[in-house]
């Protein structure tokens, strides 16, 4: 590409705190519409907000786990614009002392660690949500609002420009999910919004030093719209430099059917939002104890357990990639790992059989009905040669099916390997009796026979023969 | 004396020795209400059922023989600024007229625990955004002791109700002078708190770093029996001072002596009534004889006060008042098309003009490029301004002062607003530095009260309160009702 693209995003974390930032509301998702408030978070006349802790000790939590500085002093600021699902006219936010400031994420791009830098994070009020009566709000007659989600706690987590191609946004995206998964401050979950981000792309002529005009591009509701938004802006920037334009700095809204992105306001219409300090909360001070404490709870991180895959457990670097991107895959991976010492077998069946099996019916690792100790169990049949590897397919169906353990199903439908010597060669023989062809075939040099003939003999049996002593009984005989 | 003429806790004390029932009182201040509010015009709403509910059950339970609180019974004027619930609350706008409370301000629970009466909601500067009680959208209040004048404000209807004998006591907020400035204009004690002293939960927020609810009444013990009731901490309301508030009932001892009382020379400037200030010094030479020490002091930023407030009042309003926006309550203006057109226009029709300046005036200030020349700037010299009160109440005790420049205003005779806004030039700086003030009758002009305003460190109203009712015993001018020229008293 002629042009180098600089990317840098804005990811907002919907925090799964029990009630929400500034009132003793459920924070949770859904409820019926209007139920989950309160004075406060509809913004009645007279009503105060009142800061919940907890959220101010998961954006620690966050702001440590992404290597950042904790401010001691904080403070909260109002940001002001008028729209019906923001019912007190201003969002509370931080502007001018975000809680967390220069930390950084560490990618994997193109089998290389590539550093991130995290300009800040700070902790802000989501609103409330628009329903319209017709698919948007300019054809429809009206529209009612919902507050439940109005003042459900987030954290806006601001990336460095340090990004420069639409890949590397989601796998940087996809690392802030594992990081944020693992830390356990929010479900991380885009359909339902509780991890959404925005992304400021501009492109350069490689000789050039300043960066280019930005756009911030919204509405990149999936890791996949991530990836697509920034690639279709990328190209629409390369136009109208190539046709002798300029880049406008101006926002604009990523449309997933159509594949576009539309301008929604250029700089001049950007709103002025009036920050000034939230009069109604006192500042608040983390003292370096707290932040201590909060950083003795951080679990082992995606880095970590990465390491501890390819080191000790001696993964590839990319089965263990696959293992740990999820939190509840990696969880499942350590379970089966105390009832089995095969850390490949595991890796290759929770990335193969187990994620097709989710992919197609459309779950995910934490609905996964087969206990991991029982995929230990099995792949240790295999090990001990007791269960073929084609036999474990039908385990594995009948696991999913009965939820019995490995051992039970190989014994109720008599799936155990035959690797009788004595038995085998009989087959064995009888099948270079039945098929002179083949057999013939193979003496003459054409390898492909023996794999036939190798058939034939797990169709005699069943599929229960060891295939690896038949392959070798077959070259003996016909040698 | 008429009851309706007698403070609180004179009536607390007829109720408990069973000389009177809370029913009797009350129907005493509705029959009262019915006879002089046509021409004082103190209430936006009545609440006689209710009010009459309530006192019937403290009559129930004086008849048990329990023990009740030293307001239970008596019947109290709450600015219509202070949400009860099920009960309008419209901040004397039309942007709120339709407005019931679906919740109770937090100093209300605290009164209802005490079995207050409520006996109506009173008139005020729309939004308290004014020092007149002109601006309400409803109806213009008189003041008891000149019709043809205004009660000032904002909390005009809470301090005629009581000048009037409508109610025994009543509440109001402050956030410029708008408790101390009413009461000295019609003979009666308001205080403000320290800021942090009381809930402002279920206060409708006018500037919320200055806004503080407390109480306006006929003298000084009331003040304190009132500030009992409504203060301390508020899980609600995260500027309130965690710590048990006092007895306040303690500070009634007429004991002076010793006390340093500062006197400061920028509050006796340019635009000081003449009269005014002979009644100031006057009393100020009376609490010297009464043994407290009088001290020169000098609070050199005074100057800057008006107009810094008109920077940060107006900035936090703007933000305050974006919530009516005619989506979740309140007026909505008709027949719009669509959202931008039913903002602007429930907006423009539901304020009034000066809320619409001080929206225009706070948006101006923060807006990019002029945030650092005003806000800031403001917020630089609110802490020189802190700074000096901190300096000289290193010296002394308490402050003594005049309230207000002036004495009662006649109606509409200050229609320009720079002139309105310098009435609040020795109440401003108080609300800056967040402390205690009070304002108390010493003396009269022309037939109209003249008010005494006294300055306390941050959290010693007790201090404010001893000198105040030290004064007050001695001086006596509490005990001179209005006469409510004409009206039948």
């Amino acid at each position: 590409m002629k042009y180098e693209t600089i990317i840098g995003l804005e990811t907002h974390v919907e925090l799964k705190t029990a009630t929400k930032c500034f009132c003793s509301c459920p924070a949770e998702f859904g409820g019926e519409p209007n139920t989950h408030t309160c004075p406060t978070c509809t913004g009645m006349p007279g009503a105060l907000p009142v800061l919940n802790k907890k959220v101010v000790e998961f954006a620690i939590k966050t702001g440590l786990a992404l290597n950042c500085e904790i401010q001691r002093y904080n403070r909260f600021d109002r940001k002001n614009y008028f729209y019906p699902d923001l019912p007190k006219g201003y969002q509370i936010s931080q502007l001018f002392l975000p809680i967390c400031r220069g930390g950084y994420v560490d990618i994997e791009t193109d089998g290389a660690t590539k550093r991130i830098g995290i300009t800040r994070i700070h902790i802000e009020e989501d609103a409330g949500k628009l329903i319209h009566s017709g698919a948007s709000i300019s054809d429809s007659d009206f529209s009612v609002v919902d507050y439940n989600r109005s003042s459900v706690p987030l954290i806006e987590i601001v990336s460095e420009p340090d990004l420069r191609s639409p890949q590397e946004a989601r796998i940087f995206m996809e690392k802030l999910r594992s990081i944020l998964e693992y830390i356990g401050v929010s479900d991380c979950k885009m359909q339902e919004g509780s991890l959404r981000c925005d992304a400021n792309v501009s492109i350069r002529p490689p000789e050039q030093k300043e960066f280019g005009v930005r756009s911030e591009i919204k509405n990149l509701n999936s890791f996949r719209s991530v990836q697509r938004g920034i690639e279709y802006e990328q190209i629409r920037q390369a136009a109208v430099l190539d046709e002798g334009g300029k880049v406008i700095q101006e926002t604009r809204t990523w449309d997933e059917e159509k594949g576009v992105t539309h301008s929604m306001r250029s700089k001049e219409e950007a709103h002025d939002y009036r920050y000034f300090p939230d009069p109604d909360l006192v500042p608040f001070v983390a003292e370096p104890e707290w932040v201590a404490k909060i950083a003795e709870t951080l679990p082992e991180l995606p880095d970590a357990r990465k390491e501890r895959l390819t080191g000790r457990l001696g993964l590839s670097a990319y089965d263990a990639s696959g293992v740990i991107a999820r939190l509840a895959t990696a969880d499942y991976f350590d379970e089966a790992m105390k009832h089995t010492g095969d850390a490949k077998a595991v890796a290759n069946w929770i990335l193969g059989d187990i994620s097709a099996w989710l992919n197609s019916n459309n779950l995910e690792m934490r609905d996964f009905p087969v206990a991991a100790g029982n995929i230990s169990a099995m792949i240790n049949l295999i090990n001990k040669g007791v269960l073929s590897s084609k036999l474990a397919k039908t385990v594995f169906e009948e696991m999913l099916k009965s939820g019995k353990a490995p051992a039970e199903i190989v014994r109720e439908k008599g799936l155990e390997q035959i690797s009788d010597a004595g038995a085998l060669a009989l087959a064995v023989e009888k099948i270079i009796k039945d098929n002179p062809k083949s057999a013939e075939d193979y003496k003459a040099g054409k390898d492909r026979a023996l794999g036939f003939l190798v058939g034939q003999v797990m169709k005699e049996t069943r599929g229960r023969a060891n295939p690896e002593m038949i392959n070798k009984l077959l070259r003996e005989k016909l040698s | 004396m008429a009851l309706y003429n007698l403070p609180a806790h004179e009536l607390g004390n007829k109720l408990r020795k069973k000389e009177v029932s809370s029913v009797e009182l009350t129907r005493g201040f509705l029959n009262r209400i019915a006879e002089v509010e046509p021409e004082i015009g103190a209430f936006v709403t009545l609440c006689g059922e209710t009010a009459l509910e309530s006192a019937a059950l403290v009559d129930a339970k004086i008849g048990r023989g329990e023990p009740i609180a030293p307001l239970a019974g008596i019947a109290g004027a709450i600015k219509d600024i202070l949400c009860i619930k099920g009960v309008k609350t419209t901040c004397s706008s039309h942007i709120l007229d339709n407005f019931i409370a679906p919740y109770d301000a937090t100093v209300i629970a605290k009164l209802k625990q005490n079995d207050a009466v409520f006996i109506g909601k009173a008139n005020m500067d729309e939004f308290a955004m004014g020092s007149t009680t002109e601006t309400s959208y409803f109806k213009k209040t008189k003041n008891p002791w000149a019709l043809d004048c205004t009660p000032g404000g904002s909390s005009g209807g809470s301090a005629a109700s009581v000048a009037a004998g409508e109610a025994a006591w009543s509440l109001g907020s402050d956030t410029g002078g708008s408790i101390r400035q009413p009461a000295s204009f019609t003979g009666t004690v308001g205080l403000k708190p320290t800021y942090g002293r009381v809930s402002r939960y279920g206060c409708v927020a006018f500037a919320s770093s200055l806004d503080q609810v407390g109480p306006i009444t006929r003298d000084v013990t009331d003040c304190a029996l009132v500030l009992n009731a409504i203060s301390g901490h508020c899980e609600h309301d995260s500027t309130s001072y965690n710590l048990a508030a006092p007895d306040f009932t303690k500070a009634l001892t007429p004991d002076i002596k010793g006390m340093k009382i500062g006197v400061p020379k920028e509050y006796f400037g340019a635009g000081l009534d003449k009269m005014v200030e002979e009644k100031v010094r006057g009393a100020i030479k009376h609490l010297s004889g009464l043994g407290a020490e009088i001290v020169d002091v000098s609070l050199p930023h005074t100057e800057y006060a008006v107009a810094t407030y008109y920077i940060i009042a107006p900035a936090e309003a703007s933000a305050n008042l974006a919530r009516f926006d005619g989506v979740k309550y309140g007026y909505r203006a008709p027949g719009c098309r669509n959202l931008i057109e039913m903002t602007v226009k429930t907006r423009t029709q539901g304020f009034g003009n000066e809320v619409k300046r001080r929206i225009m005036l706070g948006t101006y200030v923060l807006s990019s490029g002029y945030y650092d020349a005003y806000y800031n700037k403001a917020m630089k010299v609110r802490t020189l301004i802190i700074e000096d009160f901190k300096k000289v109440f290193g010296k002394v005790d308490i402050l003594a002062c005049p309230t207000a420049p002036t004495t009662a205003l006649p109606l509409g005779s200050m229609l320009d607003p720079l002139s309105i806004y310098m009435l609040d030039v020795y109440t401003i700086p108080v609300n800056m530095a967040g402390l205690p003030g009070i304002s108390l009758p010493c003396g009269f002009s022309g037939g109209k009260p003249v008010g005494l305003q006294l300055i306390g460190r941050a959290l010693d109203e007790m201090s404010v309160l001893r000198a105040a009712y030290t004064y007050e015993q001695s001086a006596g001018f509490h005990k001179t009702a209005a006469p409510l020229g004409g009206v039948s008293a």
